[in-house]
């Protein structure tokens, strides 16, 4: 520290892009977040569609038409996806946070878990309600 | 230049200035939605689709309304951090202040909506 010169440490590299191979671990990784992040236009949609509902009937019906036409079936459909996603994921985080499924094997299985489940729960969902 | 080393910005409550503050509000919070969604998406899916005297009288219920609220007021607040780590690993300077600053204005005014909302559905 003569010179008072910072040491350069290396950084570790982002987790996608050139510098690691696309694997099961890194991608579920990031689906949570894009999930996570996404489901904001959910919550601005699930809020107007409340406050439509709260202004009263000439409020609510263009509001709701829009909600329950194809688009936004479409949106509610993904929101629904995402949803189920991000839960699964939440889910094996506690799992890891307590030191289980931590072995390569297991966390790919786990990623896995979170992609088909995610669209089995919507599926069902979808049936529910 | 700077003069702490890397070590010592770690120590004590670390880069953050919080300690693991907001992975324990992450592990909490995300309990308690994961108990709240399955009934939220039910209610809400419901809900959605049918005559607006029915969504009225839904919203108007105690246990719809309770999940409601709570979904939205506990999401948000997930949201707000996890955002906020998103934020925090992509930007840097005015531009993480700024983001942090809107993504938590727009989340308090969602919550805030959605009570209002509630509240005149139930009264």
């Amino acid at each position: 520290m003569a010179q008072g010169k910072p040491v350069e440490r290396p950084l570790s590299p982002f987790m996608l892009g050139q510098y690691y191979r696309l694997q099961m671990t890194s991608v579920s990784s990031i689906l949570t977040r894009i999930t996570g992040n996404a489901l904001i236009v959910s919550a601005f949609l699930v809020v107007w569609w409340l406050v439509a509902a709260a202004s009263g009937p000439d409020y609510f019906e263009p509001v709701n038409a829009f909600m329950t036409s194809w688009f936004g079936d479409l949106i509610f459909a993904l929101s629904v996806l995402g949803v189920w996603y991000h839960y699964l994921a939440g889910l094996r985080h506690f799992l890891w946070d307590a030191g289980h499924g931590l072995q390569i094997e297991t966390a790919e299985k786990l990623g896995w878990v979170c992609v088909i489940g995610s669209v089995v729960l919507t599926v069902i969902t979808l049936i529910i309600v | 230049m700077r003069y702490l080393t890397a070590r010592k910005r770690a120590e004590g409550k670390g880069a953050a200035h919080a300690g693991t503050e907001e992975h324990w509000y992450m592990t909490v919070s995300g309990v308690g939605l994961a108990f709240l969604i399955p009934a939220f998406l039910f209610i809400f899916g419901r809900a959605m689709g049918s005559s607006y005297e029915v969504v009225v009288e839904t919203f108007s219920r105690p246990i719809p309304a309770i999940v409601t609220g709570l979904t939205l007021v506990v999401g948000l607040q997930h949201f707000i951090k996890g955002c906020k780590g998103m934020i925090e690993d992509y930007a840097g300077g005015s531009t993480r202040k700024i983001l942090i600053i809107a993504v938590i204005t727009i989340s308090y005014f969602l919550m805030a909506a959605g009570i209002f909302a509630l509240a005149k559905l139930v009264l």
